[in-house]
Order: structure tokens, then sequence, then C-alpha cells
């Protein structure tokens, strides 16, 4: 499969403080790529020195197999980038939003057909200002698709949004693979990147300290497994580890014969395997 | 064919100029507000008698000339629009409006030059209202090389406007835009010559107003309107010339995105 971005040994520092301090990564094509971590490990930044918005101290770095320092002009139509807490002029309406980024690219998709797929149709003639927080980033989405682009950006897509507007983005997200297009996206909803990433990068620090699909990463550093069954005897607890696990006890009940009155697995996180790597809990 | 350059300057300069026009006090302020300011001064600095030394308590050279009504409502719009354009910047700026912008194929100078073609249009359209209150109220006292007079004041907005970039840049947040841009702005007008003349001030102070573009201002539209003109007021001109180019270069150095 090809290779979408390709970075190595990133470094990016503002004045003393190391914002990026060794990071190295593939997204390859078609996948939704995220780069998950504690607020302050060097998310936003991987990704803007990715975007060409920054330029880094010392690495390599190729999107598209192109440098996007000197290559920014080409990069940028094909390129769709969303930002973290961006805004719009409070007054714009949503059309003229789509219809100026339309002007911008050379070769763009249908706006309205556009909106009607993030559900914006309804909200063509309102202004930025009178947006929800969902529709505000759907509308961003709208902008980033725009010119139907390669490779996609999301920067903390959903942080802020109530649970509804979370998951109708979600289902975006996947529609924008599913679509062709390749998704470079940040987050430090464990969540999210479980449900939506095919492959995850952790960083900590300014460095990468694990990549893999969410499911491998669990695997690797979380196998215990837990059963818990009632009984009309009382509540039975196992512990395990292994993919095994859980059919073993299930065939063991069966063999045994017990009315079982309640089941439940406790099957780790994602979570439970960036507390257990970064050794603390998601800073706010 | 339009290259997707123009269109995008072109589209973001219309959208720029609705979403301004949406903006009640930005509107009203930048239209109305100098033409209301000029009619009524005008309307005070028309009682003064030849010969008079003091009006309604003010030295009589505050007044000196009926026309320094007309200036000063001209370098208001000129100083307004540069107000909103420094509030504007900053605005974009602390939203990450121009941070997204920056991220599309448009080139900063688009973005940045489509803010400038919007004030200067409205700029415009206020003079033309200034002119045709002022022909209407006060018959006689008008009389003035409308072209003339609009290319000054033209050259004195970009001047202004130049200088607001440098503003601009170096506010920290967008709530001390409006202050600061008004604390540097308005006393700037208060020493260029047009309420008192430069030789009276201390020395010191006289040479900051000549590096003020407001002074170089009054003096180039002092001199269309009282007919000395170009000829005369050419270091006027060319002063305003050079400050543009030495703060538009000084705000390419110190201009933030974010």
């Amino acid at each position: 499969m090809r290779t979408v971005i390709s970075v190595t040994n990133l470094g990016k520092r503002y004045g003393k403080t190391v914002a990026v301090d060794d990071v190295s990564l593939d997204v390859r094509e078609g996948e939704i790529f995220g780069l998950i971590g504690p607020n302050g490990a060097g998310k936003t930044t991987t990704m803007e020195c990715v975007q060409g918005h920054r330029r880094a101290d010392r690495g390599a770095i190729s999107v598209l197999g192109l440098d996007p320092q000197r290559d920014s002009t080409v990069l940028r139509q094909r390129i769709g980038v969303q930002h973290q807490e961006a805004h719009l002029q409070k007054r714009i309406k949503v059309w003229e939003a789509v219809d100026l980024w339309s002007a911008l690219y050379s070769r763009v998709v249908d706006g309205d057909a556009l909106l009607e797929r993030l559900g914006l149709e309804a909200k063509r003639n309102a202004w930025f200002m009178t947006l929800s927080g969902g529709q505000k980033q759907r509308l961003f989405i709208a902008l980033a698709l725009i010119h139907e682009p390669e490779l996609v950006f999301l920067d903390e897509l959903t942080t802020g949004l109530d649970p509804q507007a979370r998951r109708a983005i979600w289902e975006l997200v996947k529609g924008i693979r599913d679509r062709g297009a390749t998704v470079f996206m940040t987050t430090h909803l464990m969540e999210e990147a479980e449900r939506l990433c095919d492959r995850v990068a952790i960083i900590e620090h300014g460095r990468i300290i694990e990549v893999g699909s969410p499911a491998e990463l669990v695997r690797r550093h979380c196998p215990q497994r837990t059963v818990v069954y009632s009984t009309d005897a009382g509540t039975e607890t196992l512990h395990g580890e292994g993919d095994d696990f859980i059919t073993d006890v299930i065939a063991r009940i069966a063999r045994d014969g017990i009315k079982v009155r309640g089941f439940r697995t406790e099957i780790p996180t994602l979570e439970d395997v960036f507390l257990k790597l970064t050794g603390y809990g998601i800073r706010d | 064919m339009a290259t997707p350059f123009l269109r995008g300057f072109w589209k973001l300069t219309w959208v720029e100029t609705k979403v301004f026009v949406r903006e009640p006090m930005g509107f009203v302020g930048t239209l109305i507000m100098p033409v209301v300011l000029f009619v009524a001064v005008g309307t005070l600095v028309s009682d003064i008698q030849p010969g008079a030394d003091r009006v309604r308590g003010l030295p009589a050279d505050a007044a000196a000339t009926p026309f320094n009504a007309a200036i000063l409502a001209a370098l208001v719009i000129a100083i307004n629009g540069v107000q909103s354009l420094v509030a504007i910047i900053s605005i974009y700026r602390e939203g990450g409006i121009l941070k997204r912008l920056r991220a599309t194929p448009l080139s900063p100078v688009t973005i940045l030059g489509a803010h400038v073609v919007v004030k200067l249009c409205f700029t415009v359209a206020s003079l033309a209202l200034l002119v045709l209150a002022g022909r209407r109220l006060f018959p006689g006292v008008m009389e003035v090389n409308t072209w003339s007079f609009g290319v000054a004041l033209l050259l004195s907005t970009l001047s202004i406007l130049s200088l607001g970039f440098v503003i601009a840049s170096v506010v920290p947040t967008a709530r001390f835009a409006q202050p600061i841009s008004a604390m540097l702005l308005y006393p700037m007008l208060s020493v260029s010559g047009l309420f008192f003349s430069l030789d009276r001030m201390p020395q010191a102070l006289k040479v900051a107003a000549l590096m003020m573009p407001t002074t170089h201002a009054v003096g180039l539209l002092q001199g269309v309107w009282d007919g000395s003109g170009w000829g005369t007021h050419w270091p006027n001109a060319l002063m305003l010339v050079v400050l543009f180019v030495v703060y538009s270069a000084l705000s390419t150095r110190v201009f933030r995105w974010e």
C-alpha cells in the first residue's frame, strides 16, 4: 500500500519549549490514522508541520510525494484542512463560505450536494455565528472537502461537541475514507480513536511511543480478560489472558451445565492501553 | 477567463463587503458618523466672522479655514477605516480565521489586499456622501477639485492604513485593538496641524508630528483645498508614499497570522 505521509525524526521547538522532540510515522493510503496523546504532547504541531503551515527545525517530511514547505502551492490544492477551534467571519452565510472556498481551487465538487451530504442544506442562508457547535464543525468538514482532496487533516474535530453530534461526525469521517481519501486526525478522546481509526500513534512529550491498530495495541499491552457471571448461588469473577479465554469460560459453563442468570465480559480498551503506556490520565 | 487567483480575490472582497455591511455598528460608524461630524463642525465654523479671534470659546485658528471641517471629516473617514481594519484583523487572527484562510491556496497578499480594497471602497462612498452633504449645506465652501481631493485622500488613507497594519500586527488581542488604535490615531490627528499650526509646537513634538502620516495628509489636503495644490505640497505627498512603503515593509516583518 502506498505511503501518503512519511515523517522522519521531526523536531520543533518554540523558544525553549520543545513541542515535538523526535517524531517518525507513516500514514498509508486510504486509512484513518489517528495521532493520540494528552494535551500539549505535540499533536497539533506535528500536524501543522506536515501540512506545511509550520517549518520544522529538523527532520524530513514527505506528503503525497511532495515537500510541504517547498511545494506548498501544489499541496494546498490536494489536501483538505480543518483546524482546532477554528472560526469564520461571524456574519458570513453558510453558502457564501462554500462559494468562496469553491472559487479558490481549480477543481471542486458541487457545493449544494456537499451541504446536503453533511446535513446542512437547511442552514444554507444562516450566519456562521448562529450555527451550533456540531453544525460549525460540519461546515468546516465541507470546506475541507470542497476540492475533493486526496488527504484530509482533522485536528480535534469533536472537542466540545455533545455525544449525538460527535457520533454524527464520526460517520462523516468514515464516509471520507470510504470515498477513497486518506484521513490524518488528532484527538485526545480515546473512544473516538478506538471507534474511528484504522491505526493510531500514541504521542507523549513530543515522541511517538507506540503505533498500531487499536485492537493490536490492546492485545499487545492489555491482554487481560475478565468474565463476570452470576448464578443462583452468587457472582463469579474469572480473570485470564488471551483471545481464547472467554471461549474457554463459555465452554466450561456449558460442560458443567451451570444455569447462568447474568454474563458479562470486561475487555480493556485503548484508554487502558493509553493510561498504562503514559502512566497517567488525560490532561485537560 | 479569471484565474483562480483573481476569482478568489474578488470573491473574498465581495464576501468581506457583505459581512461588513451586516455589522450594524461598523457600517453606520464608517459611512454615516463622519458626515454627521462634518455637518456639526461645519455649522459651528460657518458662523465665523472674518477677524474674530475667538469662536464660541475656541481659539479662532482652531477653525481658521472653513474647509478644515471637511478635511477633519475626511480624515476621520480614513481613520475609521483604519480602526475597523485593525479591529477586523485582530478578531480574525484571534478566531483563527486568518489561519484558516491561509490554509487555502489564497496568498497572504490576497487575503489582506481584499480587506484594504473593502476599506477603500467605503472610504470613497463616505467621501462622496461628505461632498454631497457639503455642497447642499455649505454652498461656496465645497469649491474644490473633487478628483484632486479624492486622489490626495486616497494616498492619505493608504498611508494611514499601512500604519494600521503595523498596529494590527502587534496588538495582543482583539479586545485591545479598538482602544490601542484610537489612542494612537486620534492624538496623531490632534498634532497634525489641523487644529493649531505646526510652528507653534515644541521642536520635539514637531519632529514627531512630521513622522506621522496624518500630518502630511492634512498638509496635502489643505493645499489641494486652498489652491496651492500638488506643486507646492509635493513633499507631503512624497512623505505619504515614503511612510506607506516604510510601514508596509515593517508590517510584513512583524505581522502575525495567529
